[in-house]
């Protein structure tokens, strides 16, 4: 009977039915495609960061592969900077890792609001062929205002100069917010000093214009109408820099460097 | 025949969706900065909008008129979701770059008012015609600003380099107001004026 409440009800389950099983079986259908671009792109955002790429350029998955090629990916213990033998770094997932509770733990009380911590994290190093540290590129993430901003950050072989800065995911507003994926503000980015005298870090997101790199060496521009993006992105890279980061790795590496 | 030929011909300048109905101007401003964004959204709504006027077409004598609007918005979801996967799994860069605006044609009036004014009166093998119509008619509007945005705000189409930029030691100076988006205001605007001119019984008596 049309018109009763138990037609509408029928009527009703029927189409959600029918549309549920059309979205989910395009969804299943396509993951594995999907996956290999977001993994593809995350690659891509390593260049950015580190330098190898240009923003304007559209690069094949074989020419990733290519210019990946003086790029070492490693898996480290978050706590101790140190490497971990028995994890493939081509394998490993630091996202999946981040939310399986036998590989992570809850993460201090932080201004990024990052709730919990991989036990294990993935790092990119390039290195000379005397083994001299190059750039280190670190994966960074945290909230800005509407979700959670997952980039990278690339620091030059003395560990305090920033090389690039990437986000490759984020919510924010277009045009606001989600100006921290324009090519022109991450370029403010380069040549900045990511860690004060003392080796803490000190890089903010400011408001209004950043002096010159010489004169205001820890500052960067803020983007206008974004308050709350700007200072998610100064959290976030303090966290990361911090002594709950990659302190411990990036140590490691200090000491290395201060041996050779 | 010829009824036929108006319900696609129509929506293209006569009752613009953009132009006269002054529907789905957000999405305009937002993606039609470059060629690319612009058309392959255009494609994107063009699909959505074919097939919700078909399903909703095919469906008008069953739906409940109490709950049409909701079953409409159920069908235009899906179709819209469908169309998001495709684009993240065949043109990813692209995906990127139209970020929020694929999945707010669910919320275009467009496409909306499509299935309630049209494909819940009419036959599916119109309502087709009328859906498409209207996607171009959308696509020419968003197809022409995007022109004029492009090659004007970054001196190139499609992504190739038309004009040499005064950055890259070429002589043409980007106009800055064509990227932002009060810039596909005044483009659209004056389209609306062009096509007034054009056909005056458009325009709304004083």
């Amino acid at each position: 009977m049309q018109g009763s409440v138990g037609y509408n009800l029928a009527f009703a389950a029927a189409v959600c039915l029918v549309c549920a099983v059309v979205v989910s079986s395009s969804a299943v259908a396509l993951a594995d495609r999907q996956d290999r671009n977001a993994a593809l792109d995350r690659q891509k955002n390593v260049l950015l960061a580190a330098g190898l790429a240009t923003d304007d350029e559209s690069l094949g998955e074989d020419e990733v592969v290519t210019r990946f090629a003086p790029i070492t990916r490693i898996v480290v213990d978050l706590a101790t900077g140190e490497q971990v033998g028995d994890v493939d770094p081509a394998t490993f997932d630091q996202r999946a890792a981040t939310i399986d509770p036998a590989l992570s733990r809850v993460a201090p009380d932080n201004a990024a609001r990052i709730t919990r911590l991989p036990n294990t994290v993935l790092a990119y190093e390039i290195r000379d062929q005397t083994d001299r540290l190059e750039m280190v590129v670190l994966p960074v993430e945290g909230l800005g205002l509407w979700g959670t901003l997952y980039g990278f950050i690339a620091l030059e072989g003395d560990l305090r100069t920033i090389r690039g800065l990437t986000f490759y995911e984020h919510k924010e507003t277009p045009g606001l917010g989600g100006e921290v994926d324009n090519p022109r503000w991450k370029a403010r980015w380069t040549g900045r000093m990511a860690f004060d005298d003392d080796l803490a870090p000190a890089i903010a997101v400011v408001k209004g214009l950043a002096g010159a790199a010489a004169d205001d060496p820890h500052a960067v521009d803020g983007l206008s109408g974004a308050t709350l993006t700007s200072r998610g992105v100064t959290n976030l890279l303090r966290f990361w820099l911090g002594a709950d980061g990659f302190e411990p790795y990036l140590t490691r590496l200090r000491t290395e460097q201060g041996r050779s | 025949m010829s009824r036929t030929r108006d319900a696609l011909i129509d929506p293209l300048f006569n009752s613009n969706p953009i132009a006269l109905q002054v529907l789905g101007v957000c999405s305009a401003l937002a993606v039609t900065t470059q060629m690319d964004t612009a058309l392959v959204m255009s494609a994107a709504v063009v699909f959505v909008l074919l097939f919700s006027n078909l399903f909703v077409s095919l469906l008008r004598n069953q739906i409940p008129t109490n709950i049409r609007i909701i079953v409409q918005l159920t069908i235009i979801a899906s179709l819209v979701i469908v169309v998001d996967q495709v684009l993240k799994a065949y043109l990813f860069e692209i995906s990127k770059q139209l970020s929020v605006f694929v999945g707010l044609i669910i919320t275009n009036c467009i496409i909306m008012g499509r299935a309630e004014a049209y494909a819940m009166q009419n036959p599916p093998g119109m309502s087709i015609v009328d859906g498409i119509g209207n996607g171009l008619g959308y696509g020419v509007i968003l197809a022409g600003t995007a022109i004029i945005r492009e090659l004007f705000g970054s001196g190139s189409l499609f992504g190739v380099q038309v004009l040499r930029l005064a950055s890259e030691g070429g002589w043409y100076t980007p106009n800055g107001l064509m990227v932002l988006s009060p810039g596909a205001f005044f483009i659209i605007g004056f389209f609306i004026w062009a096509i007034r001119v054009w056909k005056p019984e458009q325009a709304e008596p004083d």
